[in-house]
């Protein structure tokens, strides 16, 4: 049954994308969508089926791929990235209907966006090492061209498209050695066998292959320090295309650390884990740091994904370091609340980017220093945004709380230790995912406050219009989600846990409560979001009674304090680079800004100032310090060796030789 | 500790089945009702006390210590205003900031170790909680689109991005020894191991929280409530559009944070005389114990008022670093220590 709907929806995912390339302009969009979130339907009934029932569903056939076979098994693990992937890209082709800018209409973009999110849906399904490869290289392939969609009117969609192209083939290379590595030594290219036998190979071989894999997948993941790519790419791509990268492929990252850590290799020893949690702590500190000094709408979210990634790899390190070190229901505690964040970031995220596609199409930007006031103008799309930006600053009861609640359950609880390893790592995940919070908490009140509220800042601002309903439903679903999974969060935790279950191979009985509560089994402190939101519920009802009681005439309307100044303008607002000051000012041993104020004085007096022009920029450090040595040092590689072929045939023949004597000195 | 095994704390009946066998369904719905009565009464007067101390400290005679509460039926009864580029928001935040503060007092185990809905929510919630109405505030401070509500909003918010931490940080050390972030588990455990309360995470704890107490209720040498200096107000500069019942809920909201806190500081680190088992004579001990606990502590902290000058804007967030690795230092100390 189950298997059949996935076939299904790889039929339909690719009729949508021929659509896509053949249907003529006017049906072009309608027809895709209506395809593609018909792909994306069986995909969410396949893996809502594996996830109940705990089968696999297995799709085989030699006819694709003759010589490997085409081999897909859905067991729960990869069904839960695939009803992730499922929502999201049937939120985002809903509100693709919408969304006129960026070019998405044209033939290429057409068939990209729903082979795209085919590929998302069949990812985590692949069950051998070649299928798995030729599908993630199509995902990074399809997505490429869908980021560099506008390349023709913008010069930074060339660049991001660059970075991209870069570090994503990077990554599948690092993973394409990992795996042949792996199949080679296992002697089958099926993950079950290759499963089944690793254990049997070599510690070295295995420590390789993870690292590889790690350092692959982590980039696709957007972890520091492979994470440059993530802050250019995703603000240059169109709004849902950013959305399905963000909230549904970044996630495949996750995914492969999990399916190959866990999975493939059953575990390994504690050091692999305490990298990844010292890869995630620095990816959560480092991206929300980077998002709270951000003024790019779409750049600030971009380098959110970052810092959640962080915190999903923090909880995939701390359940290995549990496995590793014998405390198994934690393990499974871990896992389960790291997966629980990729679903709940999945859903903030996706509903952020795709209310950041709306705010852009209506102003035109997506500097928030250009922004404000859009709460009025924009009545729904505005509010989507918000219900996604408090969701990711943790804040009850929104489901981005639900999931760091249990992470830090997770790591308290697997305090006080004996374990060396442990003591040390988890107060520092702790401690990293407290200040993150802190941070995060920090951003959103400026990405709401500064883009949403008060006055508009430029004309573009004023004259916003609400988008159309599509991209308010497509957003609007996975804000509503938010708030549902928030409140009652037993809707996944059961899919989770077997997803959970599928990739550790621990089988405790019930770590996590049922029902209402989420608490850890045998653990005082628990948590009921159902109640608590009922609670907040009552508690604001009530003191909007004793206002109204107390009130005597209707609020009167206002012209705001100007310390006795008329007239209050959108120049006097402070804006995101104001905002963020304090907080760069705080950091900047971390950031190191580069700021630069130019005064020039009148001719009459140096005492009195013509004009003065302050200009501040932040950029990535890890770009700056690592990258771009790296790439200038390759053009100059390059440069030298351009010298070598001068066109002299007599110097060519002189090459060969050389080379013939090399390879004969090797070979005896 | 091993799979299944988990240790539960003793100290502490099972929750909802034990507590509902034990306690009268009424008296514990009472706990909470009069938790959250006494929040909303002992906030303002709280504000009040330390306003008196200070001003006897200083030499002058000051405002009764019930000033407070007069003030705010005074506001309560005048008119509402709001700018004219604010929305919902604005009208919104001081009812999220009074909401989430109403929450937090009746889950907080502030005159008993079981209040009644004590299993909602942990110390987690009970941050986040906070957390919640201060980003409430800071958005209606943005939204009335003038230069001092951002003003104020960017500053609360860098010095909460810090102060959050630490304090969530600060508590979990507490939670370490207890095996549970569960408040009541946290306080009737010391109250059970006394010991607990002498080791060196609760002392660096205790100062971590302190601090944060200090920053969050926006008082010296953080923040100054009496000044309405553009340069150097943070809490005022975001409140400042407000007038009228709204004003009276920012108000009550603010002392009722000051009061929450200071409440869970007295119960975390000196946790004798909370009420620890049902009955009106417990109950009746457990207030006096808390107005006594909490006015000692608002006298110190009024004291310790007038010795400080308030901070440079940009050292307060070394304030709050030094909070911060206190914090981590005692979370970390809570490890070597059993």
């Amino acid at each position: 049954m189950s298997s059949d709907l996935l076939v299904v929806a790889a039929v339909l995912g690719l009729l949508a994308a021929a659509a896509g390339a053949a249907a003529p302009a006017k049906l072009r969009a309608g027809l895709t969508v209506l395809l593609t979130v018909g792909a994306c339907g069986c995909g969410f009934a396949a893996a809502a089926e594996v996830l109940r029932t705990g089968h696999t569903a297995v799709v085989e056939t030699t006819r694709v791929m003759p010589f490997s076979g085409f081999s897909l098994g859905l067991d729960p693990l990869g069904a839960l990235f695939v009803g992730v992937a499922a929502v999201v890209g049937a939120c985002a082709m809903i509100f693709r209907l919408g969304y006129g800018s960026h070019g998405l209409s044209s033939r290429t973009a057409s068939s990209n966006l729903p082979l795209f999110v085919t590929t998302l849906l069949l990812v985590p399904a692949a069950s051998n090492v070649t299928t798995f490869l030729y599908l993630w290289e199509l995902m990074a392939l399809s997505s490429l061209v869908l980021v560099v969609t506008d390349h023709r009117s913008r010069a930074e969609v060339q660049v991001a498209g660059q970075w991209y192209a870069v570090m994503t083939q990077l990554g599948a290379a690092a993973i394409l050695i990992a795996l042949v590595l792996l199949a080679t030594r296992t002697g089958s290219q099926s993950f079950t066998a290759m499963a089944a036998r690793a254990e049997h190979i070599s510690t070295f071989v295995r420590d390789g292959v993870f690292l590889l894999a790690f350092a692959g997948f982590a980039s696709k993941a957007g972890a520091v320090p492979v994470h440059v790519w993530l802050p250019r790419a995703h603000p240059e791509a169109p709004g849902p295309v950013s959305a399905l990268m963000s909230a549904a492929m970044v996630n495949l990252g996750v995914y492969g650390i999990v399916r190959v850590g866990d999975g493939l290799l059953g575990g390994g020893p504690a050091w692999w884990w305490l990298l990844v949690m010292t890869v995630g702590a620095l990816s959560a500190l480092f991206g929300s740091l980077h998002s709270a000094t951000s003024t790019d709408l779409k750049r600030l979210l971009a380098y959110s994904t970052t810092d959640n990634v962080g915190l999903m790899l923090l909880g995939v390190g701390a359940s290995g370091l549990f496995a590793a070190t014998g405390h198994r229901a934690l393990a499974l505690v871990a896992l389960a609340a790291a997966l629980l964040h990729v679903v709940f970031h999945a859903v903030f995220k996706g509903s952020l980017f795709l209310s950041a596609g709306s705010v852009q199409q209506a102003t035109g930007t997506r500097d928030l220093d250009s922004l404000g006031g859009l709460l009025r103008r924009m009545p729904l799309s505005a509010p989507v945004f918000m219900v996604g930006g408090l969701a990711i600053a943790a804040l009850p009861p929104l489901c981005g709380f639900v999931s760091e609640w249990l992470l830090l359950q997770a790591m308290l609880h697997g305090l006080p230790s004996t374990n060396s390893a442990i003591a040390i790592a988890m107060p520092i995940g702790v401690g990293a995912l407290a200040l993150t919070g802190g941070l995060t908490a920090a951003t959103f009140v400026k990405a709401i406050g500064i883009g949403l509220l008060g006055q508009p800042r430029t004309e573009a601002a004023v004259s916003a219009e609400e988008v159309p309903a599509s991209m308010v439903t497509g957003a609007g679903v996975l804000a509503a989600l938010c708030l549902v999974l928030g409140v009652a969060p037993f809707l996944v935790i059961p899919a989770v846990l077997a997803a959970a279950r599928t990739a550790t191979g621990i089988t405790v009985p019930d770590p996590l409560s049922r029902g209402w509560n989420l608490g850890l089994t045998g653990v005082h402190g628990e948590l009921a979001p159902g109640l608590l939101a009922g609670g907040l519920v009552l508690a604001i009802g009530l003191a909007a009674g004793a206002r109204r009681l107390a009130q005597a005439a209707a609020v009167r309307r206002t012209e705001a304090w100007g310390c006795g100044r008329e007239l209050q303008t959108a120049r006097m607002e402070y804006t995101a680079t104001s905002f963020a000051e304090p907080l760069i000012r705080v950091f900047d041993d971390v950031l190191r800004p580069a700021q630069d104020l130019d005064v020039s004085h009148t001719a009459e007096s140096r005492y009195y100032v013509e004009s003065a022009t302050f200009h501040t920029s932040l950029d990535d450090g890890f770009e700056r310090r690592f990258y771009q040595p790296v790439a200038s040092g390759l053009r100059w590689w390059g440069a030298l060796a351009r010298r070598l072929p001068n066109g002299s045939v007599h110097r060519y023949l002189a090459f060969g030789l050389v080379a013939l004597v090399v390879v004969l000195v090797v070979v005896a | 500790m091993h799979e299944g095994s988990w240790s539960r704390h003793d100290g502490r009946a099972p929750k909802r089945d034990g507590v509902t066998a034990a306690w009268p369904a009424a008296t514990v719905a009472a706990t909470s009702v009069l938790q959250v009565v006494l929040v909303v009464v002992g906030g303002p007067l709280l504000v009040g006390l330390m306003r008196k101390v200070r001003c006897r400290l200083e030499g002058r005679v000051g405002p009764p210590i019930r000033q407070p509460l007069l003030d705010l039926r005074k506001l309560a009864r005048r008119e509402r205003t709001r700018p004219d580029q604010a929305s919902w928001v604005f009208s919104l935040a001081p009812l999220v900031l009074v909401g989430t503060t109403l929450v937090i007092a009746a889950v907080a185990p502030l005159l008993t170790t079981d209040p009644a809905f004590g299993w909602y929510a942990d110390l987690f919630a009970v941050v986040y909680l906070l957390l919640l109405g201060s980003v409430a505030l800071a958005l209606g401070a943005l939204d009335t689109g003038t230069a001092f509500g951002g003003m104020g909003a960017s500053r609360a918010m860098t010095i909460g991005a810090i102060a959050e931490p630490a304090l969530l940080l600060a508590i979990l050390a507490l939670s370490v020894p207890a095996h549970s972030s569960d408040l009541p588990a946290i306080v009737s455990g010391s109250l059970a191991h006394p010991i607990w309360l002498a080791t060196p995470q609760r002392l660096l704890a205790l100062v971590a929280f302190v601090i944060v107490i200090v920053a969050e209720s926006g008082r010296l040498p953080v923040d100054n409530p009496s000044t309405h200096l553009e340069l150097t107000m943070i809490h005022e500069a975001m409140i400042l559009e407000f007038a009228g019942s709204d004003l009276a809920l920012v108000k009550l909201g603010e002392s009722m944070r000051l009061a929450v806190m200071v409440a869970l500081l007295a119960d975390l680190f000196v946790p004798w005389g909370i009420a620890t088992a049902p009955g009106p004579a417990h109950l009746a001990v457990g207030l006096v114990a808390i107005v006594a606990k909490v006015a000692v502590l608002g006298v110190v902290l009024a004291a310790f008022e007038v010795a400080v000058a308030k901070l440079r804007l940009f050292r307060v967030p070394e304030l709050m670093a030094g909070a911060f690795v206190l914090a981590v230092l005692a979370v970390v100390s809570s490890l070597v220590t059993p």
